[in-house]
């Protein structure tokens, strides 16, 4: 459905030139729901814009449904639902006025495709006259959704629709969308929320214009191949630093309440005996799982170490 | 048609909803035409003067009932001694003394020829200058009311002054204010209507649907071309019945020329949007690039003859100037087609020009 | 940090019954809690729970309809200056002048602190080699990356050495790496004794927090350490706690 090979963009500023892709390659199934995940200015932006026809890659190739995104853009435009970053909606339209509008633009009326969205509709039409720009960003998003989808469109294209927006209408947003999947719809959604991974088919981790990985969420933390403990204590400023200072420990992140150790050949009882000798107490150390985050911090130690070293 | 239909009611919410561009879009051209119409006018009404009249007969007594008898004058005080003349000046209370020597009467009976002082307050010098044209005016009539015989009568103007442009039409400001007006609702407004759907992101979602950019450009001036042919129509509404100025050439012919300037404007909207992000930049440039120059460069606020050379050049590629000039001509002089055929062509090939380059200019991909 | 139970620790933010009315919309409904110094507290609600009007409370930019709030010793009522001196502020979108150079921003905030020029060469010098930043001492604050210009923006909330220095969504979209040694900072701060007041509504966040609150239509539904109010709410995650509390909300969003 989505097919990008060897992406490329830069930015030139007056000084410098910024990379937001380096030869970026994806192939997105139909039906699939699939993550870009990666901090800010890691390129998403950039490649969404590349996959909705609004920017011209400076080289490679990409299509969308095979259209390509230089020569068909203006089919594409027509097929997909896109968006953007902002919640694009106009602030001084009511609810309906902005549904109204987006559904006319894509040639449809609301009635027409009313069964696609519904369930999204049906949370915000209580508020239906009141105008965007007073929504919570729980409502604005499900409006912004409802504008996306209102022409059904055969892809979706999400930038980070969940920033800036509560737990609460997080959790039903992604909801939303594994309905919208179950339904046919192909997603391509992006987030900075390592935790958000967890709800995609696929996922890509993005740093720096650059994919890192680019698996199923199992396989990505199958990855992960070193044992990894939760440890934590009486006085975690100070574990952190003790615990780096051990020379047992490969890697050492705080995680939350706890702190998240790896290391090959890592001995349980010999961590705890040297933290209690340097005082520690209560100290909880538990074998686990690792996640997401887990998988992405270790491939950005591993890229960063690269860099020294061709530096 | 139905995008289009759908798109322009939308700039309408957009424009209604929002009071401050209702104001500026409808407060401001009443607003400064009325100032510019009663605040700052150059026009001088019922003005305290001063006589001294030396002859007191029977002529010159008729010459100053008929000066006390205009709308411009009024006889405030008759002065016996020369000396009174500077005190009563001085005092504030009379902007302007005549003087009529001796034997008025006799002396243009047989030699033809006298002369009458007028000695204005030259503190302000428009004013004095104002006061100075009117009275010789009215010598003027008295004089061929009473002499049919072309007789060269002499008025010895004692004023120094300095030279005030505003004199030359005192309806200048007309013309000069539609210009202004359509520049900011056409060129100001477009332009941050346009930006705003950049800054909000939302034009990221247009340009992503299969609407077509040269539509989204349309849509978004259509209302603000209507917006100044209403601005066009109260301004000369205003002008006619509130400020007595005539329209004395064709009022199609001027409202098709105005609406020639606002697609002017409109393109420079456009254009000045296709090279900015915000809408505070618009808006500066919008100011600061076009506002200026039309008030100091279009010849509304000072005469360009008067300019030093380079500055009369650049006068020409101020679009304002061309259309102050159109207007001046339909409606003051009320001239036809065949002598402003000049303006109106460059003032259409500038249009054009604008419209190619913004319409190139906006592109089919953000930045 | 945990040490010392909670009636020996030193109370550094007491808030009794804090109300703020507004018509007849109770914003804050009669909160009571207290931070004890040292402490990284999470503050946490749903869009419109009222977390904005306490902090705003609780820095002395709005005065409390009822109740009492003191910070640092201070009643915001009546020594709203004094708090001023003595918070820290940060907020993921507005901290640092993007056209000021990373130094004019270090001078300019060290500056409105009433720091004296001396003392302000020496906490410049000292920030920049902390923060490995004095080869970018000149470069202006567009140019850095984010992680970097929270780095700098949370240095300069705690340039003046504040009892309490509030965050405003601190780590939101920075990558997994610069948003540990963001943290780290924070961690190293609050250990010099400042503490540490985080409003967020990423529950990822929150769970770096030594105490949570969690305010549901202006009231606060829930108080305790992550672990203590998963075990409390039966939850795997702070998520699941926050989701099982805010679900119950009436207030839709401001």
């Amino acid at each position: 459905m989505i097919f990008a090979k060897q992406l490329t963009k830069s930015y030139k500023t007056k000084t410098e030139e910024v990379k937001a892709l380096l030869s970026v390659d994806l192939n997105i199934s139909k039906g699939e729901m699939f993550g870009v995940i990666g901090p800010d200015g890691a390129g998403k932006t950039s490649l969404f814009r590349i996959l909705t026809t609004l920017l011209l890659a400076d080289s490679g190739s990409a299509t969308v449904n095979g259209l390509d995104v230089v020569k068909d853009y203006a089919k594409i435009r027509q097929q997909i639902g896109y968006m953007p970053g902002r919640f694009s909606l106009y602030q001084d339209l009511t609810v309906e006025e902005n549904l109204q509008f987006f559904a006319t633009i894509f040639n449809t009326t609301i009635e027409e495709n009313y069964s696609l969205i519904k369930d999204i509709y049906e949370q915000i039409a209580p508020f239906k006259d009141r105008r965007a720009g007073q929504l919570s960003g729980g409502m604005k998003q499900k409006l912004a959704l409802s504008c996306a989808l209102i022409h059904r469109p055969v892809v979706l294209f999400l930038d980070e629709p969940t920033t800036g927006v509560d737990a609460v209408s997080r959790k039903e947003f992604w909801q939303m969308l594994k309905k919208l999947k179950n339904d046919g719809l192909t997603i391509l959604v992006s987030t900075p929320y390592m935790d958000e991974a967890e709800q995609c088919d696929r996922i890509a981790l993005i740093q720096e214009g650059k994919i890192l990985m680019n698996n199923t969420p199992e396989k990505a933390r199958a990855s992960f191949t070193e044992p990894l403990f939760a440890i934590r204590s009486d006085n975690m400023y100070k574990l952190l630093h003790d615990l780096r200072d051990v020379n047992l420990v490969n890697a050492a992140h705080i995680f939350g309440e706890y702190i998240h150790i790896s290391s090959p050949f890592i001995n349980q009882e010999t961590i705890v005996e040297e933290l209690k000798l340097k005082g520690h107490n209560q100290i909880q150390l538990i074998q686990i799982d690792p996640s997401i985050e887990d998988v992405f911090i270790k491939l950005l130690t591993h890229l960063e170490s690269h860099e020294q070293i061709s530096e | 048609m139905k995008q289009f239909r759908a798109f322009i009611k939308k700039e309408w919410f957009h424009i209604f909803r929002d009071r401050k561009t209702v104001f500026i879009l409808f407060g401001m051209p009443v607003i400064q035409i009325l100032i510019f119409g009663f605040a700052l006018t150059n026009e001088v009404k019922n003005a305290n003067i001063a006589v001294l009249d030396y002859s007191k007969d029977a002529k010159s007594i008729q010459l100053i009932q008929k000066i006390d008898a205009s709308k411009y004058f009024d006889v405030y005080s008759s002065l016996n001694r020369a000396s009174d003349i500077d005190k009563v000046l001085k005092s504030g209370k009379v902007k302007m003394v005549i003087v009529v020597p001796q034997g008025f009467t006799q002396s243009l009976e047989a030699k033809h020829k006298v002369s009458i002082q007028l000695i204005a307050d030259a503190s302000d010098p428009n004013f004095a200058t104002t006061l100075f044209n009117y009275g010789t005016s009215i010598i003027n009539d008295f004089q061929k009311q009473y002499f049919i015989e072309k007789i060269p009568l002499v008025v010895t103007p004692e004023i120094r002054m300095l030279y005030n442009p505003q004199l030359k039409g005192a309806f200048n400001f007309v013309p000069g204010v539609m210009a202004m007006v359509l520049m900011l609702v056409s060129t100001m407004m477009t332009s941050i209507a346009i930006v705003k759907e950049k800054e909000l992101g939302t034009m990221e979602v247009l340009l992503a649907s299969p609407l077509r950019p040269l539509l989204i450009i349309i849509s978004k001036t259509i209302p603000y071309l209507f917006l100044s042919l209403i601005n066009i129509t109260t301004i000369l509404l205003l002008s006619v019945f509130v400020l007595d100025l005539p329209i004395n050439g064709s009022v199609f012919l001027l409202v098709i020329l105005s609406m020639l300037f606002a697609i002017t404007c409109l393109s420079l909207g456009i254009l000045i949007s296709s090279s900015t992000n915000s809408q505070q930049v618009a808006m500066l440039i919008s100011l600061m690039g076009l506002f200026l120059p039309t008030i100091m460069l279009s010849g509304f606020m000072f005469p360009i003859e008067n300019m030093p050379l380079p500055m009369q050049f650049i006068s020409n590629l101020v679009p304002a100037k061309w259309y102050f000039y159109i207007v001046k001509d339909v409606m003051i002089k009320g001239l036809g087609i065949g002598s402003i055929w000049k303006e109106v062509l460059v003032l259409f090939g500038m249009t054009i020009f604008f419209l190619v380059i913004s319409i190139k200019k906006f592109k089919l991909y953000l930045s | 940090m945990s040490k010392l139970a909670n009636n020996e620790r030193e109370v550094v933010i007491s808030a009794t019954e804090l109300t703020k009315q507004f018509g007849d919309f109770i914003a804050t409904n009669a909160i009571t809690f207290e931070v004890f110094r040292g402490e990284i507290f999470g503050f946490l609600g749903a869009n419109g729970a009222g977390k904005t009007t306490a902090m705003k409370m609780l820095c002395g930019l709005s005065t409390p309809t009822r109740g009492r709030a003191t910070v640092a010793g201070f009643d915001v009522s009546t020594e709203s200056e004094k708090i001023k001196k003595n918070i820290g502020y940060m907020s993921q979108k507005f901290s640092l002048y993007e056209d000021l150079t990373v130094t004019e921003n270090i001078r300019f905030y060290a500056g409105i602190y009433g720091l004296s020029i001396p003392v302000i060469k020496e906490k410049t010098a000292a920030l920049l080699q902390q923060l490995n930043m004095k080869s970018q001492k000149n470069v202006l604050v567009k140019a850095l990356p984010l992680g970097w210009k929270q780095k700098l923006a949370f240095s300069i909330a705690i340039i003046h050495d504040p009892a309490v220095v509030f965050l405003d969504e601190p780590t939101g979209g920075v990558d997994p790496i610069t948003r540990r040694e963001f943290w780290e900072m924070i961690y190293a701060a609050t250990n010099r004794g400042t503490t540490a007041f985080v409003t967020t509504h990423y529950m990822d966040e929150a769970e770096y927090c030594n105490r949570i609150s969690i305010m549901v239509d202006g009231k606060i539904e829930a108080l305790g350490t992550p672990a203590d109010l998963k075990s409390k709410f039966n939850s795997e995650t702070m998520d699941d706690v926050f989701l099982k509390l805010a679900r119950n909300a009436k207030r839709i969003g401001d």
